[in-house]
Formats: C-alpha cells, structure tokens, sequence
C-alpha cells in the first residue's frame, strides 16, 4: 500500500483522560464516546502531520505486539469509525493543525487516580 | 400630529438562586403575585441584578409544555423555545423578553435554561439530583427518576438541610472546590428546597438494593454518570465544551460513590 494517510484529532470534540478510560464528546447532538486503548493511542497521536502506517509502526505495534500489517489494517478501518462518528479527520494529505482539536497532554496529569475512594 | 403616549405600569420581582439575581418584569399584578408565591424563599430584595427579562403574557395558541425544548445561539443572542413559551436572551446587555401564557412553569423552565448557559462557562452546573447540607456540608443524590432522589430527600433526618429533591445547583468555588445552593426546582416531594449553600463534600450516585452500603466509582465511571445527569439544552458547540470540561473537573476534585439504598432512615447514618 502506497498511498499515506494522516488523521487529526476533530476540533468539534472536547476531550479527557478521566483514570485510564479517554471520553470524548461531540460538539454536534453532545454525544459522548469512550475510546478503548487502540482508539485512545490513535487519538492522542494525531496531529495531521504524522501519517497513519507511522504511528501503527511506532505506538500501536509496540504496545499491542501485533503484525504491522494486520496492525495497519484494524487501525485504517478503526480511523474511518472514528471519522464517521465525527471524532477523526482523515485525509490523504498532512493536515493543518489549526483545524486540529487542542492535545489532552494536560490534562493526562489529572489522570493518575484510578477509583475513587 | 402627536402621538399618544400611554404609560404602562411595571411592576418587577427578583428571583436570586445560586446567588445570582434575576429580575423579572411584567405589567400583571396578578402574575406578580404568583411568581411571588411560587419563589417565596428565593425572592430577594436586592437592587442590583445580574440579568433582567420582559415577561410578556400572551394568550393561548401557545401548545403545552411537552414539546421539545431549543436552545439555539445566534447573531449574539440566545432563542430559548418550548410549546408553551419563547425567550430571548442577549447576552452582552444581559437583557431578555420572555413570551408565554401566565403559569409558573414556563418561567420556571426559563430559569433553569437561562442558569445553565450562566453556570456552563464559570464551571458550574444544573444536576438531577436531590442534595442536603449535614454538618456544614453538602452533599448531592443523583440519579434518573425512580432511582431515589425523593425517597432519600423524605429520609433525611431533621438535622439535614434539604436544598432541593430533584435539580441541584452546583457552582464552583476559586479553583479547588464546590459550592452546592437550594433551589426553588421541586420533584415529587413538591417543596422548595431552603435558600441555603455549603460546599460539596460528596457526589452520591444512587441505586436502590437489599441493603445500605457505599461502594466506590471509577473516576470515568463518575464522569460518565455525571453528564447523563447534567441538564443541557444548547445547541451549540462552545457550550457543549464547556459542560463537558465541567464535569471532569468536578470528578476529579470532589468524591464520588455509588450508594446502594433500601427506603430506610438508616441510610443517613452513612452520610456526613
């Protein structure tokens, strides 16, 4: 496959880290999602300038040791889910990074409790 | 040739819940009165206010309240729409109109909208839930209705504060806290709560079961809750942001729990 993707995170969603689990929220019809791990990695790494097959081959095979190229499949069809739903942006092109939702780095900080007491 | 001037006499009510007072203008005495009455407790005597509304009384065709409400932003100005009234807000000049047949429920939905879209931005929220003050702290009982929220308000002993059975008003407080207010909002107990705030100590999540106990919540599992019991009704973007954010930072400064109840007094024992 030769063609690169990129995806960015969609300015339309608001987004934390609440203990291990990452919530995001739609903007539009205030629909809320919770990403599991894989979503979560392809979230907080796309910054519309890395393409997809990098960020399979340095985040998401390392932290699930699967085959690239399985790896590479299940994370295109997972970028298209989260596109559909609005919490993506993909394209074939690097994508500016003013259309690109503000990073969750800092609020990651806040994420260290796990259950409540 | 001159025009005829007719000078029409206004009369105004304040209505301040959760410190924040609204004023309230029309020309019925009658309905001056009912408004009056139905937010006794919460009328204050202040002069200044923070946000004034014409209320104009408009005989029906306006449909009833089952309609969905909308909220909707535009050309700087709030529209807030339901069968049974249509508002407009403006925010910069904190000024609004408010068209609906003469009955209390309509400027009570009014109320709650207006307050949370004031709320959103300082952090602070409307919640479905019942909440008392107990030693000087408050604590909040969510949950959809059936799930307790007027039982546990009936059990609540007399040394409890009731400030609401059914929407609670949550602001927060400089950086580090909460700050729960009574409000005029009532459920099936039909009893306004007391004019009275406290800082939140706890948020309950309730569920009814065989025995009294109080079980932890994961922090996502406190967010999730939380915002299916937030009131909301924007329709726009930077608002649903800002709800968003504010019930992340709620769980993650003030403890949340899920208690399990049976229709027992005893169930305060474990609170406060």
């Amino acid at each position: 496959m030769n063609r690169k993707l990129y995806v960015a995170r969609s300015p339309r969603i608001a987004a934390r880290m609440l203990g291990e689990e990452m919530l995001v929220m739609s903007g539009q019809g205030s629909t809320l999602f919770t990403l599991n791990p894989t979503a979560t990695i392809l979230w907080q790494s796309a910054d519309g300038a890395t393409p997809l097959d990098e960020i399979v081959d340095r985040r998401i095979c390392p932290e699930f040791e699967v085959q690239p190229e399985e790896a590479q499949r299940d994370a295109e069809a997972l970028a298209q889910d989260l596109a559909k739903h609005g919490i993506l942006l993909i394209s074939e092109q690097p994508i500016s990074t003013q259309s690109i939702a503000k990073p969750v780095a800092s609020v990651q900080q806040q994420a260290q409790e796990k259950v409540r007491p | 040739m001159p025009g005829l001037a007719v000078q029409v006499e206004r009369y105004s009510v304040v209505i301040a819940i959760g410190g924040i007072p609204v004023r309230l203008n029309t020309t019925d005495t009658a309905f001056l009165e009912l408004l009056q009455n139905r937010y006794a407790g919460f009328v204050s005597e202040e002069d200044s206010t923070e946000y004034d509304f014409d209320v104009e009384l408009t005989p029906p065709p306006f449909t009833g309240a089952d309609t969905d409400v909308r909220v909707t932003y535009g050309a700087g100005r709030w529209l807030l729409r339901r069968g049974d009234f249509r508002a407009e807000w403006e925010p910069a000049t904190r000024r609004g109109s408010i068209h609906q047949t003469a009955n209390p429920y309509s400027i009570d939905a009014v109320l709650r909208i207006v307050h949370t879209l004031v709320l959103a931005k300082q952090g602070g929220f409307l919640l479905h839930s019942a909440s008392a003050i107990r030693n000087g702290k408050a604590f909040l009982f969510a949950g959809v209705s059936g799930a307790g929220k007027t039982t546990i308000s009936r059990l609540a002993p007399a040394d409890a504060t009731l400030l609401t059975d059914e929407i609670s008003y949550v602001r927060k407080h400089n950086d580090d806290g909460y700050v729960a207010f009574g409000t005029p909002f009532t459920g099936e107990l039909a009893k306004l709560g007391e004019n009275a705030s406290a800082p939140v100590a706890a948020l309950y999540l309730l569920a009814q079961g065989p025995e009294n106990r109080i079980d932890p919540v994961t922090v996502a599992d406190a967010g999730r809750e939380l915002l299916a019991n937030m009131l909301f009704f924007a329709e726009d973007q930077e608002m649903v942001h800002w709800a968003f954010q504010a019930a992340c930072d709620f769980v993650h400064r003030v403890p949340v729990h899920r208690l399990t109840f049976v229709p027992d007094a005893r169930v305060w024992e474990l609170i406060g």
